[in-house]
């Protein structure tokens, strides 16, 4: 646990910038003497303010507002005094416990990894600010409450603000024990709190990387290799450095930078640049002869990644044998923010300002970039705007560019880097894409006698700050939601054939259950149909043993009237899926659009996180996971044509708009265990429980997204 | 050197008349609630009124805006503007919170054009503002609410 005095003294020792936290509004909050900060999480000010010290990044998935509630909750701290500022770059206190001494965002970890260490830092403080009031007021510790902010004495009736005790609290030393509430106690968590961002969002004032700026600031953009390896060969920047404003135009790792007084200048600059690309190293390969490819490997055997019995045995000798392949497209993250950041190069600091998702690495890459120790550049972590898995590189790509550009310039002015919405779509670091083989065989009275599955693809952790944990050749992201199969059936094969592609890949809202809850959900339901079975009573029948997955289905069949009748022209279609430790199942209702695919009606979605923090939230993850899976689902794909991306800006990549938007219900399966995540587990169960449901309107089994292929106007928005 | 109404007030910048005003309101006037995500007009993000009416500041150029009168999300005031931001905040409807500007923006548009609009009215009036957070069952839902003060 920290005094506050070596919380300020470390601070301190990293540079001054580090003290400067940034608020929602983007100024800055400084420490003042008499705050008391009992450990790294918490200060609390002579102004009775309880600024929270963020760990995580708030890019839409309500961490602030969950980090903030559990430790008001411990504090018993009244919900209008709490404020939350980001936490500056540091492994040691600020790591995601999860991931060992990395800080970061990321495998929905934020609450489950927090939980108890911000109930700690919570109760902490409030039992130091009892203790001050004990000693001010010469009364026994055991006879002070606390309510909402106030620390009261019942027999004397004496009170005092937080506020009001912070600098005598701040001279005690917090105690190395705590006790922790009861659940039954809970007056924050499990309520509804309304998202500590959520003013500043709907009046235009919160501050995002993309409206930072310092004095003197200019502006870059990049012009970057159409295919994937491509380098510079030369550039002629002569009709560049004409346009009005353009500073710079320096070569970089990734291509040119055009830099700028204004981002406008830098646009029209790159467009006059003329570049030669060596495309000798670079990849040429379209999608479709990557899924050519990839079908002849799905035929082959490949790494183990789970042997449970003999399948090929099983399928041997069953009465039935049912094949199918499916085919996954590269996808990309599109946030609604374009990726950007802001870097200050000073003699002996730099400073970062980006939507950093991994600060840790986002700080050794500039580091390296700028010929720094780590501990000299400090990341100020703003609001990011959206992320889905792509502000998290293992190469911290944003920042590093950004430093390469300032340290280009001589690093006499702060730059803003700024991604186009056409470099964020052709720019890579795709969902992979994948092609999945998959044959059960049913014995005469259509049980599941044995299972196969074959995944083929790019692996994400390889050359990455996770690769260690790629075991025995099998990268634990490409087959998780297949290797772990709940079902119970007694053969169960299933393995990895990772490839070797130049098309950089990233993981995407929900990782490997992307692709794998889609083949498995659908295959399960075709084996179903098969045997002449009800899709649900045969997942209930093999999930005897998952009892949580068994409550999630359950609830979302109740809830979804589940075999009750529906109008004619509409279908319902169920999935279940775990992923991040939390399990979804959703029923979708479907109707059929005009075009013949297929229209969302309604979802009916049940989750089991844990212990629900903010029941709000976590209803609200539900709601964007479906809509963000549906929108992979049914429309967008990023197609590469001997080697380059088409799609270019959202005419082409099509995202989800609010007329395909589907009404949804969210139920939180009650539950006392620690929390999980809910960030991304609203994702997977979309795409099967809506395909599952169309085969019911349409005989037809979709196995390849996203089902806008269905139609003749493709993907392209109609 | 350019002179426009911006919230009611005359500014004066020095731009080339082919410049954006997404970016004379960024870049020159410092007025950052509007927001860049996509440049075409494809997303939304970047949505004002102009003239009342809801338009892709993005693909507006500068030379376009002599006489008329631009309202930006720091500007926009009024019992509709008021009913849709408190019913953004009551339903908590900002995930990450870029594209929720230009959702505003286009809503407070719609419901001062027709104050009780159907499902219909909202998919029509807000089919160009994407949002990747697909906060879109709240966004719906706060229009529906924010409708009802106004005695639609």
């Amino acid at each position: 646990m920290l005094t506050r005095r070596r919380f300020v003294q470390s601070t301190a020792l990293a540079g001054a910038a580090l003290i400067v936290g940034f608020r929602l509004d983007g100024r800055p909050a400084l420490a003042a003497d008499e705050t008391f900060a009992p450990n790294a999480f918490i200060r609390i000010a002579p102004d009775n303010t309880v600024t929270i010290i963020g760990k995580h990044i708030e890019f839409g998935q309500g961490s602030y507002t969950g980090l903030a509630t559990i430790l008001a909750e411990e504090l018993d701290a009244d919900w209008s005094q709490i404020r939350v500022e980001a936490a500056p770059a540091d492994a040691e206190r600020y790591n995601n416990l999860k991931w060992g001494p990395v800080q970061g965002t990321g495998g929905s970890s934020a609450m489950a990894n927090s939980w108890e260490q911000h109930r700690r830092a919570g109760a902490t403080a409030r039992a130091t600010l009892v203790e001050a009031a004990a000693r001010e007021w010469g009364v026994p510790a055991s006879e002070i409450t606390v309510e909402r902010g106030v620390v009261v004495h019942p027999p004397s009736g004496r009170r005092a603000t937080f506020g009001e005790l912070a600098p005598k609290a701040a001279k005690l030393t917090p105690p190395a024990q705590v006790k922790l509430k009861d659940p039954s106690q809970f007056t924050l968590v499990g309520k509804r709190v309304p998202r500590i961002d959520g003013a500043a969002k709907s009046d235009g004032s919160a501050k995002f990387t993309m409206d930072f700026s310092l004095p003197g600031m200019l502006t870059a953009v990049i012009a970057r290799a159409p295919r994937f390896g491509a380098t510079v060969k030369s550039f002629d920047a002569t009709a560049t450095r004409r346009v009005k404003g353009v500073t710079h135009v320096v070569q970089v790792p990734s291509g040119v930078a055009v830099v700028a007084t204004k981002f406008w200048a830098a646009r029209k600059g790159r467009e006059a640049l003329r570049v030669t690309w060596d495309e000798s190293r670079a990849e040429s390969r379209g999608s479709e002869d990557l899924f050519k490819a990839y079908r002849v490997l799905a035929s082959r055997s490949a790494m183990p990644a789970r042997r449970d019995g003999d399948a090929a045995a099983a399928l041997a000798g069953a009465a039935k044998v049912i094949e199918a392949i499916y085919e996954f497209p590269y996808l990309a993250h599109a946030p609604m923010e374009p990726l950007d950041a802001v870097v200050r190069l000073g003699p002996d600091a730099c400073e970062v300002w980006a939507g950093s998702q991994v600060p840790t690495i986002d700080q050794q890459v500039v580091a390296r970039v700028v010929g720094l120790p780590p501990a000299k550049v400090a990341i100020h972590t703003l609001l990011a705007g959206g992320s889905f898995g792509r502000r998290a590189t293992p190469n911290g790509d944003v920042a590093g560019e950004a430093a390469s550009i300032v340290k280009a310039i001589g690093g006499d002015k702060p730059v803003k880097l700024v991604w186009t919405r056409e470099d964020d779509l052709q720019g890579g670091r795709y969902r992979p894409l994948y092609v999945h083989r998959l044959r059960a065989g049913l014995d005469t009275q259509g049980n599941i006698v044995g299972w196969e599955h074959r995944i083929v693809g790019q692996s994400i952790l390889k050359g990455g700050p996770f690769e260690a944990s790629i075991k025995n050749g099998i990268d634990g992201s490409s087959v998780e939601g297949a290797a772990n199969l709940p079902y119970a059936v007694p053969n169960i094969t299933v393995e990895l054939s990772t490839t070797d592609v130049g098309v950089p890949v990233l993981w995407w809202r929900s990782v490997g259950s992307t692709h794998t809850a889609y083949s498995t959900e659908t295959f399960l339901d075709e084996l179903a149909h098969a045997a002449g079975r009800d899709p649900l009573e045969v997942r209930r029948a093999l999930l005897a043993k998952h009892p949580r997955h068994l409550a999630a289905l359950n609830l979302a069949a109740e809830k979804a009237g589940w075999g009750q009748p529906l109008p004619a022209g509409r279908a319902r279609g169920i999935a279940v899926h775990e992923s991040f430790n939390s399990v979804v199942a959703q029923v979708a209702e479907v109707t059929r659009r005009p075009d013949g695919l297929p229209k969302v009606e309604k979802v009916v979605c049940a989750v089991d996180c844990g212990t629900a923090i903010n029941p709000d939230v976590i209803r609200a993850q539900m709601e964007g996971g479906i809509g963000f899976g549906l929108a992979g689902a049914m429309w967008s794909e990023i197609t590469l044509v001997r080697g380059r991306a088409q799609e270019r800006n959202f005419d082409s990549y099509r995202p989800l708009r609010i007329a395909d938007m589907p009404a949804v219900e969210v139920h939180i399966v009650p539950s006392g265990a620690a929390p999980t995540g809910v960030g991304e587990p609203g994702v997977p169960p979309i795409a099967p429980a809506v395909a599952n449901a169309f085969f019911h309107l349409s005989g037809q089994r979709v196995r390849r997204l996203p089902f806008a292929r269905l139609t003749p106007a493709g993907t392209r928005t109609a | 050197m350019m002179t426009f109404q911006i919230n009611g007030a005359s500014r004066t910048v020095d731009v080339d008349s082919d410049v954006p005003l997404l970016w004379v309101l960024r870049d020159e006037l410092g007025m950052t609630g509007t927001k860049y995500g996509c440049g075409v007009a494809q997303c939304g993000a970047c949505t004002v009124h102009i003239d009342g009416r809801a338009t892709r500041s993005c693909v507006t150029p500068a030379a376009a805006l002599r006489g008329r009168d631009v309202i930006t999300i720091e500007g926009v005031t009024g019992k509709v503007a008021q009913a849709v931001q408190a019913a953004w905040r009551q339903l908590d409807v900002a995930q990450c919170g870029y594209c929720q500007s230009g959702q505003i923006m286009s809503a407070i548009a719609l419901l001062t054009e027709i104050p009780r609009p159907s499902d219909t009215d909202i998919d029509a009036a807000m089919a160009g503002n994407v949002c990747r957070c697909a906060t879109y069952v709240r966004i719906r839902a706060a229009i529906h609410e924010a409708s009802r003060p106004l005695g639609g």
